[in-house]
């Protein structure tokens, strides 16, 4: 007490004779949280060790969920990609594999994402345009030919047909040999965040979230080295949440599964293990940081504490990161670099599991080969040179990191009672709350780049007028032809009346409530179409169309 | 100020769920006095020039960062010239690479904004192109 009141009295007698002369600038993070000019023991005398930070391995995890950290076992790198047909996407694993990626992650196409058919109206433009074009088991089979599936692992980004697409990877499994027990990936399957913030959605909420707890069962049962989910910041960020609001809406939506997934009644730590989180790097480097920090801490201590769960492992916030797709200019694109090779640094000192880095041209167009290649050579020289790896949380203990994280998880906490008042994750996003909030932090934004109150630079500041001039890469328009081809020998050629039979099953199987797996995945195996599963499935739990405002 | 309020159309079309852009141009318009309609996610070109003719629009402003821009911009063209609507003016944003950009301007895009542009920019470029327009293409100051 004595020592406290001292450490006070020194405090206040130096900024006395140390008044602060400040730069005519506004000394706030990029979400707009006020920041003080110096952090001492001070602002973190309520905070215990062993209580709230503690050793990495052990609860509440903030410095980490494993013991030893990178040097037990180094992130994943994880670059997502896909574009054109499956034939075009399995070259490029093929190339990234051998360029020392050590994951894949699969970009789909918004017919794809969409559950619509290449060949079907609302596709047309769009085939193979942002991600690989499947319609079917034929298009996955080729997607992963030459590609082991018990060593390589998978992460689909995908949501509203997320049931559908995992059925498809179980089938490719099987026609390599491989058993559905002994694959590993990630399914995004985060439908929660479509109506929130990516806005790539089929059924409405409701059924929707019923889709990924059918998943979380399945998966529970028969895959027990596969997550189910993976409950996604990143979407509500681009969008133009802050880095607080991209917490709190994620961990929501995360306990919202939980919760489902407990209604179903199943064991918290049957499934609780297998969920993992995906979160966005964004720019202010020390914001992100305690916010991979304090997100740890929390899913630790609302796992553990309020649902119980007994299993260490359900108590691990496991995560993917990818840097800030809205971070990158079109101006000066090389400068993107640059950006991403600071949050991937910010990534990796949060502590995350795997990581993607943008490359410097997706601002303007998916990315050329030697982009992603100087993007994957960013993470490899973060993990191999700058030794950043050698001590785990070499930030944990730093006054201004653990206060900043302290202040994430206080504002996380405030957040979900905000929710609780509102009547929960469904009824905010129908009630438009998580859309608004998102929105004004968009425009807030916005306006404040447009008055110079925060710089990008070379778009409000140092700016030239240099010609935007990197390589491009372009989808030619004959891999929609082709894809559309394809998929219409395929309706020709198959057993049309076993795909029937089975698109039928999958339609009473979901007006009975009862797990669709199953029922999908015999459709699967008959070659029926993305499209075609997901309307037998519409015609039971119906359509959604977000309220449009502004 | 008697010069009657313009009416914007803003619109996404195609499978493309990005929001972000079009909401917070949208909001810039309204607060710059314009009158904002906003279609909602998912139109097709269709519905987009059926909302635009049905609310006597000035102007469509159509937000694409899906890829399909090359697709979407010239159909809502060919679409407005079937109504005979080609006194709306279309312009649009998104992620659209530059010689694409020259072509759909070549085509009859009367504008199109990139990452990076300023709301306040896009606003002057509604007041002085789709103003004049609305005014019945005098160029005379309000």
């Amino acid at each position: 007490m004595l020592k406290d009141r001292t450490l006070e009295d020194d405090y206040r007698s130096w900024r006395e004779s140390h008044p602060p002369h400040n730069r005519d600038w506004d000394f706030t993070t990029l979400s707009g949280e006020e920041i003080a000019p110096l952090y001492s023991p001070l602002d973190i005398a309520d905070e215990s060790y062993t209580r709230d930070v503690g050793f990495p391995g052990q609860f509440p995890y903030t410095r980490g969920i494993y013991a030893n950290m990178y040097r037990g076992r180094l992130w994943t790198m994880r670059q997502f990609a896909g574009f054109g047909t499956a034939r075009d996407t399995n070259r490029r694993f093929h190339y990234l594999l051998s360029q020392g990626m050590t994951g894949l992650s699969v970009a789909f196409d918004n017919p794809t994402l969409m559950g619509v058919d290449s060949d079907d109206l609302r596709a047309l433009g769009e085939v193979g345009r942002t991600g690989v074009a499947i319609d079917s088991l034929a298009d996955m089979e080729v997607l992963f030919e030459g590609i082991p599936l018990d060593r390589v692992s998978t992460s689909m980004t995908i949501n509203a047909p997320a049931a559908i697409v995992l059925a498809m990877y179980v089938a490719v499994g099987e026609k390599q040999g491989v058993p559905a027990g002994q694959l590993t990936g990630t399914l995004q399957n985060d439908i929660l965040k479509e109506y929130i913030a990516q806005k790539e959605w089929i059924y409405p909420p409701r059924q929707g979230v019923k889709l990924v707890v059918d998943t979380i069962e399945y998966t529970a049962q028969h895959m027990p080295k596969y997550h189910p989910v993976s409950i996604s910041g990143y979407h509500i960020r681009e969008a133009g949440s802050t880095a607080l609001q991209e917490l709190a809406f994620t961990m929501a939506d995360g306990l919202s599964y939980v919760d489902a997934s407990l209604e179903r009644g199943l064991d918290i730590d049957s499934f609780a293990p297998r969920l993992s989180y995906f979160w966005n790097s964004h720019i202010d480097f020390f914001e992100e940081i305690a916010k991979f920090r304090a997100a740890r801490r929390l899913w630790a201590r609302l796992l553990k504490e309020k649902y119980g769960a007994k299993n260490p492992r359900s108590w691990l916030m496991r995560f993917h990161t990818q840097t800030a797709g809205v971070s990158l200019t079109a101006q000066q694109p090389e400068n993107n670099i640059v950006r991403t090779a600071l949050e991937a640094l910010a990534a990796v000192l949060g502590g995350t599991q795997s990581l993607h880095t943008n490359s410097m041209d997706e601002v303007l167009a998916l990315p050329t080969e030697k982009a992603v290649e100087i993007a994957l050579r960013t993470q490899q020289i973060i993990a191999y040179e700058t030794g950043v790896v050698n001590t785990v949380d070499p930030l944990g203990g730093a006054y201004f990191v653990e206060a900043m994280t302290n202040r994430m998880e206080e504002g996380a906490l405030e957040y979900f009672r905000r929710i609780e008042e509102l009547g929960g994750v469904l009824v905010g996003i129908e009630a438009g709350f998580f859309q608004r909030e998102i929105a004004d932090a968009a425009f807030r934004y916005q306006r404040e780049l447009e008055e110079r109150r925060k710089v990008m630079v070379g778009v409000n500041d140092f700016v030239n007028d240099q010609p935007i001039d990197i390589p491009i890469l372009k989808i030619d328009p004959e891999v929609e032809r082709e894809q559309i081809r394809r998929l219409q020998e395929l309706k020709r050629t198959r057993d049309n009346d076993r795909v029937d039979r089975t698109l039928a099953a999958v339609r009473d199987a979901a007006a009975r409530d009862e797990n669709v797996m199953p029922y999908l995945l015999e459709s699967v195996r008959a070659y029926a179409t993305i499209q075609e599963m997901s309307d037998a499935m519409k015609a039971v739990l119906g359509s959604y169309r977000e309220p449009a405002f502004v | 100020m008697s010069e009657p309020r313009l009416r914007i159309l803003m619109a996404k079309a195609g499978l493309d769920g990005h929001d972000r852009g079009v909401k917070v141009v949208a909001r810039a318009l309204r607060d710059a006095g314009m009158e904002v309609i906003y279609t909602g996610l998912h139109q097709t070109p269709e519905q987009v020039v059926r909302a635009a003719v049905d609310e006597d629009v000035d102007a469509i402003g159509l937000s694409i960062l899906s890829g399909a821009h090359m697709t979407i911009f010239p159909r809502i063209l060919e679409l407005l010239r079937e109504q005979e609507a080609e006194d709306i003016i279309l312009f649009g944003g998104g992620t659209i690479p530059e010689d694409d950009l020259q072509e759909l301007k070549r085509m009859g895009v009367a504008e199109l904004f990139t990452p990076g542009a300023y709301t306040q920019e896009i606003v002057e470029w509604v007041r002085e192109n789709v103003g004049e327009k609305a005014a019945g293409g005098s160029a005379a100051p309000s």
